[in-house]
């Protein structure tokens, strides 16, 4: 006899149809799976077998056959233990299913029969939705997640004989219901009334999250760099439903299940230690997973120790921070995954640190110096618009008893900034970073006398040529905080403080 | 590291020239020829040399900038090597107030060296002149330098010794000084520092301990002049102003300037870079930012 159960599988961030044949019929008793099964879809047989007695039901010795078509692409993973198990139910006449035909059914069984959470549920519904497949059976803590999409009836199931007796119309399964979307804000473990002093510092990771514009900070070990690094997410715009979605999908297909089934509500950050291969850093495995460039999407990629990363790793950032996607090439499939964040980078002046520091002597010479600067190679340099010198704190400020402002009142200002670049720009994540050259030039209408005094300071601080456009973009933003259209002398002043890079003799001398 | 060369010719001077330091005939050993760039001035006889550690603490970094600054305002030319550190930071002293300053170099006068000096180099020999005793071309060879320290202790009435480890080259120059008659002077630092060890041993052995400028000057017999060169104050407005008047020859962070102003740290900054544009204002490593004089 035979049966078929739905079920769906996950490809990068996308999520394809999987039809579960089950055959049973005479021959020697075998248990066989074909149709490009892993490991771990082989040792299904197991589960399936205990999960199936220690339910009450038998599995006859009888040749059973199990097909995952379409039989030419490789399956991944436990999530077919449960469609398999149903499908060997009904092949056997065990069971009498209703409506197998229009319900997609998924989860890892364990081996008394209880259902345990898969990956990617939230990339699955949204498949499923397109296939017409309007019902979920889920794994109960997946459920949620298969909630948030619209027009999909998902059915947390606990376990195997909960899932029986629901097809059988025994003891149906209420179907989760999706909580109110409310507008929460984001909460965050970190807050900018942590960070005591660094004005300078702070004003400048104001001005990127406004723009949108990648920063490096250069500062001696004990500034605060990652400190700083890792409030930049909090004092960025909250996520609107779509980012949320995206965010959450991403996270559920790595594996990482976040905020209880919930979408996402804060921006995520990513620190990937300088020891990082580049398949991590933009995605591995022999069906690729998420990256950390994809876990940031949405969010904020933070590089420690940046000259200590190796060329090659650094190498494959240019594809995300020029497209905001990365493509991950396989002899089985090319995927895209999605890859739009800030990136926000650190190092230490010098190889010892202490260059420029002031109250600790560096043992450095300035060759030494200017050959660790250069290790961070120029195309990687020229996507990033602000650099910025931190100190480390001076101590009255560390007890100082007046505590820094709070992220949420940065945030507002950042909002409103963006809200003028969507003006500009159009809808979407346009942002003034992304400004080509010549629609920076079209956006900074500068006067005679602005245009007068950025050429004067060019040429005065032996700024790089690729310091005109950079400056151009950071006064833009500088003008959008302050909710201004005209950009003014004041604002390409204080732009050209956020280029040391362009001054190599401050940086060595 | 192939080293950068000035283009032009230096000057050559022989023990018969006017222009021949009178001080530097009277070693043992004066060099001939003295091939100089920039101008040798009569008011060099009043010459004082700072010298010490190439890796230096930021005291001493300090100290030496200071010497060089407090000197010449007393119309005293600073001489010393060149060389990172000490060297650098007191010939930059000397420039910053003003004042006339001569480097002694370990090769040729048109090579430059350390490379990251090429600025400095041009500044001095702007404001009084870069001498050496090797001929044009001649690379900046290890065993040139303790030579040389005889002609920075030769052309100075006295030697100031800032900072310096156990081996170091501010002793030869010191050993120089006393053969020549020259006073010695050193500057106490911290007892922990590893860089202090050469001056506290001078002062054990005799050395003249600096802890002003008058110090110096008293022991040199060198007038105090009360027509000291003045601090330029240049004409400003607004937060130009309020920042120029809050800084000093001591580098001071954006952030301290930011908060003793009571101004936003974004005004702060565009001030700065304003003075700096202006040729006020000297940046450092660090987004430090510290008053120039000239």
């Amino acid at each position: 006899m035979l049966a078929k159960v739905r079920a769906a599988a996950l490809l990068g961030l996308e999520a394809y149809p999987i039809d579960v044949e089950v055959d049973v019929g005479g021959g020697l008793p075998a248990f066989a799976i074909v149709g490009l099964p892993d490991t771990a879809v082989q040792e299904a047989k197991e589960r399936v077998r205990a999960a199936i007695r220690n339910s009450n039901y038998e599995l006859p010795s009888r040749k059973i056959t199990v097909n995952l078509a379409p039989a030419d692409i490789k399956k991944e993973g436990p999530v077919f233990d449960l469609p398999m198990a149903v499908g060997i139910l009904a092949a056997t006449e065990q069971i009498r299913p209703q409506g197998l035909g229009g319900t997609l059914l998924l989860g890892e069984l364990s081996l008394d029969g209880a259902i345990r959470p898969v990956s990617g549920m939230l990339s699955i519904a949204l498949a499923a939705k397109a296939m017409r497949l309007h019902t979920l059976i889920v794994p109960e803590r997946n459920a949620g997640e298969a909630g948030l999409v619209e027009g999909i009836t998902a059915l947390p199931a606990a376990s195997l004989l909960q899932v029986v007796r629901h097809l059988e119309g025994l003891d149906l399964i209420a179907p989760h219901v999706r909580p109110a979307r409310v507008p929460t804000e984001p909460a965050y473990d970190v807050d900018f009334t942590d960070i005591r002093g660094q004005q300078h510092a702070r004003r400048a990771l104001e001005i990127a999250a406004a723009g949108g514009h990648n920063l490096l900070m250069v500062g001696p070990p004990g500034a605060g760099k990652t400190m700083l690094a890792r409030r930049l997410p909090t004092i960025l715009p909250a996520l609107d439903w779509d980012e949320a979605l995206d965010v959450t999908r991403i996270y559920s297909a790595a594996g990482t299940h976040l905020n209880g089934g919930l979408p996402a509500l804060a921006r995520p950050f990513r620190s990937p230690h300088h020891t990082t291969s580049s398949a991590a850093l933009i995605g591995g495995g022999p069906v690729p997973k998420p990256g950390e460039v994809t876990l940031a999407h949405h969010g904020v990629l933070f590089l420690d120790e940046l000259p200590e990363f190796h060329r090659d790793v650094l190498e494959v950032l240019r594809q995300p921070l020029e497209d905001g996607f990365i493509t991950v090439a396989r002899v089985q499939s090319t995927l895209t995954f999605p890859a739009r964040f800030m990136l926000i980078a650190a190092m230490n002046p010098c190889p010892c640190g202490y260059h420029g520091d002031g109250r600790r002597e560096c043992l450095c010479t300035p060759p030494q110096i200017a050959r660790y600067l250069q290790r961070v190679s120029g195309p990687l340099l020229d996507r990033i618009d602000l650099h910025l010198e931190v100190p480390r704190v001076l101590s009255q400020d560390l007890l100082a008893q007046t505590p820094g402002e709070p992220s949420a009142a940065i945030r507002d200002r950042v909002a409103a900034a963006r809200a003028r670049q969507h003006d500009r720009f159009g809808r979407g994540s346009a942002c003034n970073a992304l400004m080509s050259p010549r629609q920076a030039r079209r956006q900074c209408q500068l006067g005679e006398e602005e245009r007068e005094f950025l050429r004067s300071a060019i040429e005065r601080l032996s700024l790089s040529a690729r310091a005109y456009d950079r400056i151009l973009r950071i006064a833009r933003t500088i003008a959008d905080l302050d909710g201004r259209h005209e950009v003014t002398l004041a604002d390409l002043a204080e732009a050209i403080q956020y280029r040391v890079f362009d001054r190599p003799l401050r940086l060595v001398g | 590291m192939l080293s950068r060369r000035l283009p032009g010719p230096a000057e050559e001077l022989t023990l018969e020239d006017s222009a021949y330091p009178a001080v530097l005939r009277e070693i043992a050993d004066p060099p001939e020829p003295l091939y100089v760039r920039g101008t040798l001035d009569e008011q060099d006889r009043a010459a004082v040399a700072v010298v010490g550690a190439r890796r230096a603490s930021a005291y001493g970094l300090a100290v030496a900038e200071w010497l060089g600054r407090e000197l010449v305002r007393h119309r005293v030319t600073v001489v010393s090597g060149m060389a990172r550190g000490i060297d650098g930071a007191a010939h930059r002293g000397a420039l910053m107030a003003g004042g006339r300053t001569i480097a002694v170099l370990g090769c040729g006068p048109d090579v430059i060296y350390p490379a990251e000096h090429e600025d400095l180099m041009g500044q001095i020999i702007d404001s009084g002149a870069v001498v050496t005793e090797f001929p044009p071309g001649t690379p900046p060879l290890p065993h040139h330098f303790p030579q040389r320290n005889r002609i920075i202790s030769g052309l100075s009435l006295g030697v100031v010794v800032v900072e310096g480890r156990e081996r170091s080259g501010a002793l030869i120059t010191a050993d120089f000084a006393l053969d020549q008659g020259r006073e010695v002077f050193a500057v106490p630092g911290s007892i922990f520092g590893e860089t202090s060890y050469l001056p506290h041993r001078l002062l054990q052995e005799g050395a003249t301990p600096v802890t002003t400028v008058d110090d110096i000057l008293t022991e040199l017999r060198l007038p105090q002049r009360v027509d000291q060169i003045p601090v330029l104050v240049p004409a400003l407005d607004g937060v130009e102003a309020i920042v120029f008047a809050l800084l000093d020859f001591d580098p001071q962070h954006i952030d301290a300037l930011a908060e003793r102003s009571a101004l936003p740290v974004a005004e702060v900054g565009r001030a700065l870079l304003v003075l700096e544009l202006r040729g006020l204002v000297r940046t450092l490593a660090g987004q430090r930012y510290a008053r120039c004089a000239k």
